[in-house]
């Protein structure tokens, strides 16, 4: 491996957790297999965040459920395809080296309550609830526009882990700041913002939207921009860590997200473009960043931003 | 305005025509020069409004002359039989070619290609290209019944036009009605413990592939076995595709012997729409 990715410059804690770099693998990308979390880690990642997991399994939706747009974007409507808890279990059952964070999706608090209280017993480093998946009815963003259930939603999960939760916010019908506020009134102990935004695309050939679902979520450089705002909003008004995702394709979004205010950021869209070895490459440019400016860690760039 | 040179991002082609290949095998003909410029064992994502999109071999099919290219699809679930009814003058989507392709080692000088059902279409090309290389080849077609052999005229004036003789094919049927019966994989034996062939390549169902990779281990014979996964976005990011650590639609679908022999789940288990894994039962 690049030694360069091991240095003790870009080490980082995030809600009592130790990172030996801020790059993290966004839920929804390649997680749900350990052997490809294993692999993650290998190229370089800090963390990895799993698919989202619910009760019970979940096919999904058909094809197409990705479309590449020109822009380093795409929209999917994967339709939170996973293989449920208890499998996953299972599935990560040797986990004895990867920094795992499993992300929950469920419709109220019992099942959220059920998968922590298993998933817990697993050697993973925390738990992300998904507030935010915007394209599945009665799950995801349907729950987290509403304050009072996100409430009872993190309150179910933090009575049964010690282990952190982070809660995945996204840009929907309610208030951003109020939604994390609720989370963070409960328990949350980081944000991670945002998630993907609703979209479509249709083709002007046959007039068909693509998605089997119609809608789905934008991810990739499109979002960056609005992410950027979510992530400076949120850390100036709260002080819990901030993971900032949301359209990092290489190291100045890297550095730009944490200059807003993110303790560490996550990444899956650019590696659609450039493999996974895009966690080196980003890891490496941070560092050579660093050194430019003279810094000693990069917990320096943390919300730079917010005194001017 | 699109980025046309972006072959991720879907094209709407016009089918030029439909080859009736078998009575449930049917060729969709069209004209995309991204796909004609793709290698053997390649892949499409195919787009077909409304119903589905599926991961699909790219073939090479010649029309009045000119070079288009095709899918060659089974009727089988609701997408697959869905493209099997489309006709001449309908519209599909593509995006692609995806994937690694068949290597052809330097000083090769032959080659034996063992291919099921419509696991055949990789395999056809790569055959064309091997006999254009003058490199001495054998193809096994195998099929359940008679009416299911695929691309035996295909084949057959491939080698007309190399000016070669049948004997560079053969055939099995698991019902016996065409050529030898049984699997591909024993009839590739029987050849085997006359002929010394330097590689192996193979693409079809994933226990008889499993069946070639064991008689390369045993004939000490390279392999190339073309791996299919449930598949959804092609571009390495979904995971839905995952073989241990690899991704088959952008580590493969091509994977060589050394590769194989560190797939733990090849011909054992696969995962299915929801991630959960499941195991290969049925015997070909």
């Amino acid at each position: 491996m690049d030694l360069e990715i091991e240095s003790n410059m870009l080490n980082l804690e995030i809600a009592g957790i130790s990172l030996r770099n801020p790059a993290i693998l966004a839920s929804g990308f390649l997680g749900i297999s350990q052997a490809i979390f294993e692999r993650i880690f290998d190229e370089g990642a800090g963390a990895v965040v799993s698919k989202s997991i619910s009760r019970y399994p979940m096919e999904g939706y058909r094809n197409p459920t990705v479309v590449v747009l020109e822009n380093k974007s795409y929209i999917n409507a994967v339709g939170l395809s996973n293989p449920g808890h208890e499998s996953f279990y299972e599935e990560i059952r040797t986990n004895d080296k990867v920094p795992l964070l499993v992300s929950l999706v469920g419709s109220d608090p019992s099942d959220f309550e059920v998968m922590t209280r298993k998933l817990d017993k697993s050697r993973i480093i925390g738990f992300e609830i998904n507030l935010s998946c915007p394209h599945v009815q009665k799950l995801g963003m349907e729950v987290g526009d509403d304050p009072q259930m996100v409430k009872s939603i993190v309150k179910a999960t933090k009575s049964n882990t010690t282990k952190p939760v982070f809660v995945k916010v996204g840009v929907g019908s309610a208030n951003l700041l109020d939604i994390s506020e609720a989370a963070i009134n409960a328990g949350a102990d980081g944000i991670t913002a945002i998630n993907t935004i609703r979209a479509m695309k249709i083709s002007i050939d046959n007039f068909n939207p693509i998605l089997s679902n119609k809608i789905g979520g934008l991810s990739g450089t499109s979002i960056k921009p609005i992410a950027i705002r979510c992530v400076y909003e949120l850390s100036k008004k709260f002080g819990v860590p901030i993971i900032g995702c949301g359209g990092v394709s290489d190291w100045e979004d890297a550095v730009e997200f944490m200059i807003a205010g993110a303790t560490s950021f996550q990444l899956g869209t650019a590696i659609g473009f450039d493999g996974m070895s895009v966690f080196n490459s980003i890891n490496s440019g941070i560092l050579k960043y660093l050194e430019k400016k003279g810094y000693q860690s990069v917990k320096e760039l943390i919300g730079r931003s917010h005194k001017y | 305005m699109a980025d046309h040179t972006n072959t991720n991002i879907l094209r709407f082609v016009r089918i030029k025509k439909v080859i009736e290949e078998t009575p449930t095998i049917r060729t969709i003909v069209f004209e995309d020069e991204y796909s004609i410029a793709s290698m053997r064992g390649q892949f499409l994502m195919v787009w077909i409004p409304q119903i589905e999109e599926l991961p699909m071999s790219v073939g090479i099919e010649s029309v009045e002359g000119r070079k288009f290219a095709g899918v060659t699809v089974r009727k089988y679930g609701l997408g697959s039989t869905a493209l099997y009814h489309k006709q001449e003058g309908e519209y599909i989507g593509i995006r692609g070619p995806y994937g690694n392709y068949f290597s052809i080692p330097e000083n090769l000088t032959n080659a034996l290609l063992i291919g099921g059902g419509t696991g055949l279409v990789p395999l056809v090309r790569l055959f064309s290209d091997l006999l254009h290389e003058r490199i001495q080849t054998s193809l096994i077609i195998g099929a359940k019944t008679r009416v299911e052999v695929l691309f035996e005229h295909t084949v057959q004036k491939l080698l007309a036009d190399n000016n070669l003789n049948d004997n560079n094919v053969a055939f099995s049927t698991d019902d016996g009605t065409y050529g030898s019966k049984g699997s591909t994989v024993d009839l590739a034996e029987s050849i085997l413990v006359s002929k010394r062939f330097e590689i192996m390549y193979t693409c079809g169902p994933e226990l008889m592939m499993k069946g070639v990779q064991k008689l390369g281990e045993r004939f000490s014979i390279p392999v190339e076995a073309s791996i299919e996964r449930y598949m959804k976005c092609a571009i390495g990011i979904c995971g839905s595709c995952c073989i241990n650590d690899k991704l088959v639609c952008q580590d493969g679908t091509i994977f060589d012997s050394n590769s194989l022999r560190k797939l733990t789940e090849f011909g054992v288990s696969y995962r299915d729409k929801t991630g959960r894994s499941s195991y290969f039962t049925s015997q070909i």
